[in-house]
């Protein structure tokens, strides 16, 4: 008799750890799809400021038609990327064509004496900080989430329930990578 | 991460409550002084009364009783759009719940600091100075470090002992005050009790009197000490969001080079600021009153800095800057130090060429003129006319091209009211010039002579007045004099 309370008392103990777990697993992955989203809404709006960036530096640089090709293909493509690695790689060529624009402008003076054009590129500037300091906040969550499905005994309870580890959002051009790189072998 | 800032409000906890009892103590101390035996728990409850008041005022409005001693104003992104940008920043990366507010110093000395009671309800203030001198990663080195302060839990608790504190020194203040007037208590006056009590009370008295002396002077070592651990802790903090110690270090370079001091910062709020805002220029001593750590060693740390941007990192610039023999040992709690993952550092993007010293004042001109709502309006011939928040005219005359204007009345008293108008940038652009029919006057001889203008306002001009035009201060139309004694001569 003794024993069967003592079997019930540890079946309802492991129950409610098992519950505790449960819902520290779901807290981790919102805020690993809540910064996901945070990077997504950035993204966004870096597409939304290229055409404004184009629009303000025409004027100045006509024979630059190449640069702004280049760019206005890169800015499609990224809109149209689906998968956080194509995503990723995507926004890395946007990256690269923005960086090259700007050393375009250094041979426009007047350009870059614009009132209109230095309120774009620091709203640019901002948003670039943003992604980045977004994405180095989803690889922190993405870590914290990953470390909790691996290890025991958060790593069971994750595996019943069908938790699966998140991809870090990581950018092509390894210049740019500021975020911790993970070895997990 | 969390596992810090755990540590962190334990360690405030503790250290308000150790700076509480020091106040009931010297409460009831003076209790017993003043009314005899049963006085201390007269004292005591004082002195607790005292504490609960202080703390309940300090959590609830603390934050806006600094920021109004401070003269701080809230801006809106208008005032200065890179200002917010960076503080959003901070904010992303430290996933701060909520944006901090944002408040502008109308001072030039460069200076910050951030108040409020959680990372829910926060601000942030820097000075107009700051603003106008620091380059866009400095300015966001500066703001990770008051965000850092805001995440690490630091300004309530730098709000709530600094109230103790104040409570502490204003009560042991009075009290010796009044003891080297009145020169004694009650005991000393009654003079019915025996020998051998009249002993205990002498070492009462000394005791009650050593502490008077002493719970202050403890107290403020104990506040310092910390206030000036937690400025470590936030530098290490603030590298660890931006991943640029280069930034911060610059910043901080730029702010010890300044003799400005700053007029609004008084001993209550020194603790708040980025770098102590009473220190004045080469003051280097690194001593046991300091709120702030020597502000070219905390440069040094962070310039050493160089392997990643981890606390840990920071933890061996410290070390290696002050050879192990520094005054607190770990800067950095257990928990922060066990992280191993290396953080890479941002690269040095190149040196900015400084700016232009008048540049710099001017901007700092224009930008307390923000901060207290002006408005102002670009003219086509590049002078940029600033209106005064009650000015009431609806034309601007410009002084350099002679020029009218339209004043915007309705976006003006949107700007005034404002919350992030957008609109805004479009009217100015869309300001036409107006000019009203001048009004013209010729002149009957050469004595003092008046007349109305147009709009019915009284002129007069002086024997003296040689200019041919001038502009109505009612209706700002333009008033043309027309010389008589040209014409006649010719």
């Amino acid at each position: 008799m003794v024993i069967l309370y003592f079997l019930i008392a540890v079946i309802i103990l492991i129950f409610l750890v098992s519950i505790g777990i449960y819902n520290s697993l779901v807290r981790l992955r919102n805020r690993v799809k809540n910064s996901w989203s945070q990077i997504d809404v950035q993204l966004k709006r870096r597409h939304d400021l290229i055409p404004n960036l184009v629009e303000t530096a025409k004027g100045y640089m006509k024979h630059e038609r190449e640069t702004f090709t280049t760019i206005t293909e890169a800015r499609s493509k990224a809109m149209g990327a689906q998968t956080v690695g194509e995503k990723a790689k995507a926004e890395g060529a946007l990256n690269g064509a923005i960086s090259k624009f700007f050393l375009v402008v250094e041979n426009y003076p007047d350009l870059k004496a614009n009132q209109n054009f230095l309120a774009v590129q620091e709203e640019l500037t901002s948003t670039e900080n943003k992604i980045a300091f977004s994405r180095q906040n989803y690889n922190d969550q993405v870590l914290f989430f990953n470390n909790k499905i691996q290890m025991f005994p958060s790593n069971i309870v994750a595996g019943m329930f069908n938790f699966k580890e998140n991809e870090f959002f990581e950018i092509e051009d390894a210049t740019e990578r500021a975020v911790p790189k993970v070895d997990f072998s | 991460m969390w596992e810090l800032i755990n540590s962190n409000k334990q360690k405030s906890i503790g250290l308000f409550i150790i700076m509480g009892i020091c106040l009931l103590l010297l409460g009831s101390v003076i209790g017993n002084f003043y009314a005899g035996d049963s006085g201390w728990v007269i004292g005591l409850i004082i002195a607790l009364i005292i504490w609960i008041i202080m703390s309940l005022v300090s959590f609830f409005s603390g934050d806006s009783i600094i920021l109004a001693i401070s003269k701080a104003k809230e801006v809106t992104p208008n005032v200065h759009p890179q200002l917010f940008n960076v503080v959003e920043e901070m904010k992303i990366a430290s996933n701060l719940p909520k944006m901090p507010r944002i408040y502008i110093i109308p001072d030039t000395a460069p200076n910050a600091f951030a108040t409020g009671r959680n990372p829910e309800k926060s601000s942030i203030a820097v000075t107009a100075g700051l603003l106008s001198q620091l380059n866009r990663d400095e300015l966001q080195g500066v703001i990770a470090h008051e965000t850092a302060h805001i995440l690490n839990r630091d300004i309530l608790f730098m709000t709530f002992s600094g109230v103790l504190l104040g409570s502490i020194v204003f009560l042991s203040h009075i009290f010796l005050r009044s003891m080297w007037f009145s020169g004694g208590g009650s005991r000393f006056r009654s003079k019915s009790s025996s020998k051998s009590s009249g002993q205990l009370q002498m070492i009462m008295l000394v005791a009650s009197l050593v502490l008077a002396i002493l719970a202050p002077i403890m107290a403020r070592l104990l506040y310092f000490a910390i206030s000036r651990k937690r400025e470590y802790l936030a530098d290490a903090t603030a590298i660890r969001l931006t991943r640029y110690p280069e930034g911060l270090a610059s910043a901080l370079e730029k702010i010890s080079q300044t003799d400005i001091r700053l007029a609004s910062a008084n001993k209550a709020t020194a603790a708040l600021y980025i770098a102590n805002p009473l220190n004045k220029k080469g003051s280097r001593l690194s001593n046991l009153t300091n709120t702030h750590p020597p502000i070219d060693e905390r440069i040094r740390i962070l310039r050493s800095i160089s392997k990643g941007a981890n606390y840990i990192n920071y933890q061996n610039a410290y070390n290696r800057v002050k050879g192990n023999q520094g005054l607190i040992p770990n800067i950095i709690p257990p928990s922060g130090i066990s992280d191993p993952s290396n953080i890479l550092l941002k690269k040095k993007t190149k040196a900015e060429s400084r700016k232009d010293i008048s540049k710099t004042h001017r901007d700092v001109g224009d930008l307390i003129r923000a901060v207290d709502k002006y408005f102002f309006i670009q003219c086509v011939c590049g002078l940029k006319i600033k209106i005064p928040p009650d000015f009431k005219k609806s034309t601007l005359h410009c002084p350099r091209c002679d020029r009218f204007w339209k004043v915007p009345a309705v976006e003006l008293s949107a700007f005034r009211g404002i919350i992030g108008d957008k609109s805004l940038k479009k009217t100015i652009s869309s300001i036409e010039a107006h000019n009203m029919e001048p009004f013209v006057y010729e002149r009957k001889g050469s004595g003092w002579e008046t007349f109305n203008c147009s709009c019915g306002d009284v002129k007069q001009i002086s024997p003296t007045f040689s200019k041919s035009q001038f502009v109505c201060s009612k209706c700002g139309r333009k008033i043309t004099i027309k010389k008589k004694e040209q014409t006649s001569d010719e």
